[in-house]
């Protein structure tokens, strides 16, 4: 037999517990390489000023254009002989900015609209699901288009495009979870105990969709980076703002006929890196949220 | 193993004879245990009841005697059929074994019928899988065994969606005696119906056992269905049997205490109001006890439970039963119904 | 003899709408049907049935989960769908419910430790962290589980029987007067059943609460029961004292059902006329007494005529043109 401890013994036990399961699913190799790629870009953001060995926007330009790399600029210069290194330490910042910014703004939104559509149903879900399947059909690049002529080309419009074409896709997932979440048992039984229909919600519903959720945001996070950088890419975006995506834009018409390899491959690897990164990330995070896992 | 009315019959009137079955599962972890050195024999035209809790091994037994285990599973021991260990059959003998000398009924098998096929169909396939008949001619057995199983042969054509519950898993059971087998094994067969078709169930089974001589192996929690359709019946708990023998004597005069435990802890409908005692504890998973498995839930228990694994010995009744209390020389004393 | 009437079910009729997606036509399933029933204080009503029948449907109506077409539920002379925000709480605090699904009834985020406090912190009840962990323990005690070990487990860690204890634990947090249990024992382990079931029993006579039971098995309506009510497509076919009912059925249902309980101490020979293939999903209901598609002696009248609850002998109530008579 256990010999009976104070309930504050356990407590404590028990957080114990949970911390070391948590810092468990750091175990997973998947996890790791996706942490580990984040910090260097996070540091490398964050520090920019500090690690930048150029400030990409300087005149005039550091060295001779279209230089290779070489020990003074490691990853070479572009047509203007920026380094661009500093560039895409630089430019780092503005396309996870924009990439984590998106994923936020799109998640909270489309859990919002896919929780309520899915716990009231009938009539709240209907005008719900017909706006967002309105929205669903928007396609991303006409739209970007259209903003960016009436708004102006920046980087808000950029937010703004990324953050309204990929709600829908969450409030949908969101949704048919909740649908399928509100008829188990646990749901009826907080009722039973007198729960409100906000309480149902954020208290009951939501942390056993946080896992779904969570999964689906770090991955919105790829799907951002990628988006951001495509709508530079065309020129929708704000081609004076240094990104990894307007990098591109500039690289696809001065590089290649240049010979200027290491100035499409940069910005192209960082997209393919930070990308990756949240998406073996968005793997190991059920182990955060699932209790079975989490527990000893 | 001696040999022993109550775990085997007659030679030559038997139709299964397993010996010291042993299956491991291969796990991550190491080696886990579902079935521990069981052995039991089938006689011809007999119902032979398999009960237990979750996690005993029932279905495991079932399981392996069709071979159809997981892959990871290990398996040692003899299941003998015909003399021939299936356990070593080669893949052409297997192919003749199953549905034709031993066929299967699994767990939930109802609900796996396929929702896009007309039931009869289903079972002419069945029986053209393994047989090389015309089209006409399995339709004709087909309609045969479900009017063995109360089924009007119209419904044939039916979709699974239009049977009802009972209906499935009689379809179910037809489909299992497609081939004339000598033995059918049925896994929980009644568990999801409600009393009234379970009942029906039950005599159609019995039915079978009459007419056509079919011998069944029936594996239930359910200890009232097995008292209701069993010859013989053998109970297990963790991996092993503990009793096993005559239905009567079994149900109604256990040897070992789980059975016991088992049958006074089932709130009865009909007699007396017993007062009735429940178990402590739960049955084990995975981990199982040192020395007997059951001791640590048992009130009889006293120190060489604790320490060695009883054998299944004979009992008063005529039973088996693998419990020190057995062999003690008081056991007069200790009175158990 | 007065009993207090705990509840009074009058013909309530619960009825919901499933719509053929394909066809587009909606079809009104009569989940219950007419139902006519009393709780009176202390008792234990055990609610038989198949599964179809409704008695979980007439569970969860109770507990507000469904709310009826027609007819009204008085909890203590008040009606319950007819009351504002502030009765509505009120009356959880009163009435509470233990699902047939140990696992799925609690919540697997949450541990055992919120499971059981979060009732009373729905109630505004709790204090602090030190007196929700006091109340917590005392009721894990309650249901004999040792809070020292159990506290702060997730559901998954828990075995069946334990994780309905710790529902059980949390119904009884509010202080409730009537527990309504559906299929408290169905989904647990044999050897495990009669030790919640007596569970159920100790815990009615110390804090003096009425029981509700919904159960398909007999033998587990017969042990905890006082009175047997039995369901059909519905309606209540028969209610009794529980020996009445099992010795002496007066209804043809009842009978079929007491006959085909499996076992050899069965003194019943198999009634007949059982309709095997007979499915509620597929079914709609039968015109007059709902069982009269089954039952082998029914006549013209039973085709027609809807037979009314009435009182066969002192206590015992039956919906039959034509009872058994022994």
């Amino acid at each position: 037999m256990e010999t009976s401890r104070s309930p504050s013994e356990l407590k404590r036990e028990f957080s114990l517990r949970r911390a070391s399961a948590l810092s468990g699913i750091l175990h997973s190799r998947r996890a790791q390489v996706g942490f580990g790629i984040i910090i260097v870009f996070a540091i490398l953001a964050v520090g920019a000023p500090f690690f930048a060995p150029f400030s990409p926007y300087m005149f005039p330009a550091p060295g001779r254009p279209y230089a290779p790399p070489d020990s003074r600029f490691l990853l070479g210069t572009d047509n203007l002989g920026e380094d661009i290194l500093s560039e895409i330490i630089y430019g780092g910042r503005v396309s996870i900015t924009v990439g984590l910014i998106v994923a936020f703004l799109s998640t909270g939104l489309g859990t919002l609209i896919g929780i309520l559509a899915g716990y009231y149903m009938k009539t709240i879900d209907e005008v719900l699901m017909r706006a967002t399947d309105m929205v669903l059909i928007l396609p991303a690049l006409p739209l970007m288009i259209i903003l960016a002529a009436y708004l102006g080309p920046s980087i808000r419009t950029v937010i703004l495009v990324l953050t309204v074409t990929s709600w829908p896709s969450v409030a949908r997932v969101v949704r048919s979870q909740t649908l399928s979440l509100r008829e188990r048992p646990f749901v009826d039984s907080a009722r039973v105990a007198g729960a409100s229909d906000s309480r149902i919600i954020t208290k009951i519903l939501f942390p056993n969709l946080a896992s779904i959720i969570a999964a689906n945001a770090v991955l919105m996070v790829t799907t951002a980076v990628v988006g951001e950088a495509a709508l530079d890419f065309i020129g929708l975006g704000d081609i004076t703002v240094v990104s990894w995506g307007t990098m591109l834009y500039w690289a696809q018409s001065y590089a290649l006929f240049n010979g200027a390899w290491w100035w499409v491959v940069a910005p192209g690897v960082c997209i393919v890196l930070v990308g990756l990164a949240f998406v073996l990330i968005s793997v190991s995070i059920e182990n955060i949220f699932n209790p079975r896992l989490r527990s000893a | 193993m001696t040999a022993n009315p109550s775990t085997r019959g007659q030679e030559g009137d038997q139709v299964l004879d397993i010996r010291n079955l042993t299956v491991s599962y291969k796990t991550e972890s190491g080696y886990v245990k579902a079935v521990d050195d069981v052995s039991f024999t089938v006689n011809k035209g007999e119902i032979l009841g398999l009960a237990g809790e979750s996690a005993c091994g029932k279905t495991t037994t079932a399981l392996s005697i069709m071979r159809l285990l997981a892959p990871n599973a290990v398996v040692n021991g003899q299941i003998l059929f015909d003399n021939k260990d299936v356990l070593q059959m080669p893949e052409d003998e297997l192919r003749n074994f199953r549905w034709k000398g031993v066929s299967l009924i699994p767990q939930g098998s109802m609900n796996s019928l396929d929702p896009v096929i007309q039931v009869g169909k289903q079972i002419v396939e069945a029986i053209r899988a393994h047989e090389s008949v015309s089209r006409a001619d399995a339709w004709k057995t087909t309609e045969k065994l479900l009017s063995s199983v109360s089924i009007h042969p119209t419904r044939a054509k039916n979709y699974p969606h239009e049977f009802s519950g009972g209906m499935k898993q009689r379809a179910v059971t037809a489909m299992a005696l497609a081939l004339n087998p000598r033995l059918v094994i049925a896994d929980e067969p009644t568990t999801a119906l409600d009393v009234v078709v379970q009942k029906q169930l039950l005599l159609v089974l019995r039915n079978l056992q009459k007419s056509l001589g079919i011998s069944f192996i029936f594996v239930s929690h359910d200890l009232s269905v097995i008292g209701e359709i069993a010859d013989r019946v053998a109970v297990m708990y963790a991996g092993k049997i503990v009793e096993i023998g005559r239905k009567d004597m079994v149900l109604k005069h256990p040897s070992h205490p789980y059975t016991q435990a088992l049958v006074n802890s089932v709130p009865k409908v009909f007699g007396n109001r017993q007062l009735l005692e429940s178990i402590p504890g739960s049955p084990p998973t995975g981990v199982w006890p040192e020395g007997c498995r059951f001791h640590p839930r048992c009130k009889f228990v006293f120190d060489l439970c604790r320490q060695k694994e009883p054998e299944l010995q004979l009992a008063a009744t005529g039973c088996l039963a693998a419990c020190h209390l057995v062999s003690k020389t008081d056991r007069e004393e200790i009175v158990l119904k | 003899m007065l009993e207090e009437r705990v509840l009074a079910i009058q013909d309530v009729k619960v009825y919901f709408e499933r719509r053929e997606r394909l066809i587009g036509r909606k079809t009104v399933i009569h989940a219950v049907d007419g139902v006519t029933l009393v709780l009176g204080r202390g008792e234990t009503l055990s609610l038989v049935g198949e599964s179809g029948s409704g008695k979980s449907t007439l569970a969860r109506t109770v507990l507000k989960l469904n709310t009826p077409v027609e007819g009204a539920i008085l909890f203590h002379n008040q009606d319950i769908f007819k009351q504002d925000r502030r009765q509505s709480k009120a009356y959880r605090r009163r009435v509470q419910m233990i699902f047939q699904d140990p696992y799925e009834s609690l919540n697997p985020q949450s541990t055992v430790f919120n499971a059981v406090t979060e009732p009373r912190v729905i109630h505004g009840l709790a204090s602090d962290r030190s007196e929700k962990e006091e109340a917590a323990s005392r009721l894990l005690a309650l249901v004999g589980l040792d809070p020292s070990t159990k506290l702060y487990r997730y559901p998954h860690e828990l075995s069946g029987g334990e994780r309905q204890r710790v529902a059980i634990a949390r119904a009884l947090s509010l202080e409730p007067e009537l527990l309504v249990a559906d299929e408290p024992v169905s989904m647990l382990d044999v050897s495990i059943r009669l030790g919640v079931l007596n569970l159920l029993q100790t815990l009615k006579q110390n804090l003096n609460l009425t029981y509700l039971v919904i159960t398909h098995d007999l033998g587990v309506a017969r042990y905890i029961g006082t009175r047997i009510a039995v369901m059909y497509f519905g309606q209540i076919v028969e209610i009794a004292e529980t020996d009445e009912l099992i010795n002496n059925p007066k209804h043809h249902y009842t009978n079929l059902l007491l006959s085909s309980i499996p076992g050899t101490e069965n003194p019943q020979p198999l009634a007949a006329g059982a309709d095997v293939d007979f499915s509620y999903s597929a079914a709609e209901p039968p015109s007059g007494c709902r069982f009269h598609t089954r039952c082998p002696m029914a006549q013209e009248k039973c085709a027609s005529i809807v037979p009314k609850l009435t009182e066969i002998a002192n206590g015992h109530f039956a919906a039959c043109h034509y009872p058994l008579t022994k």
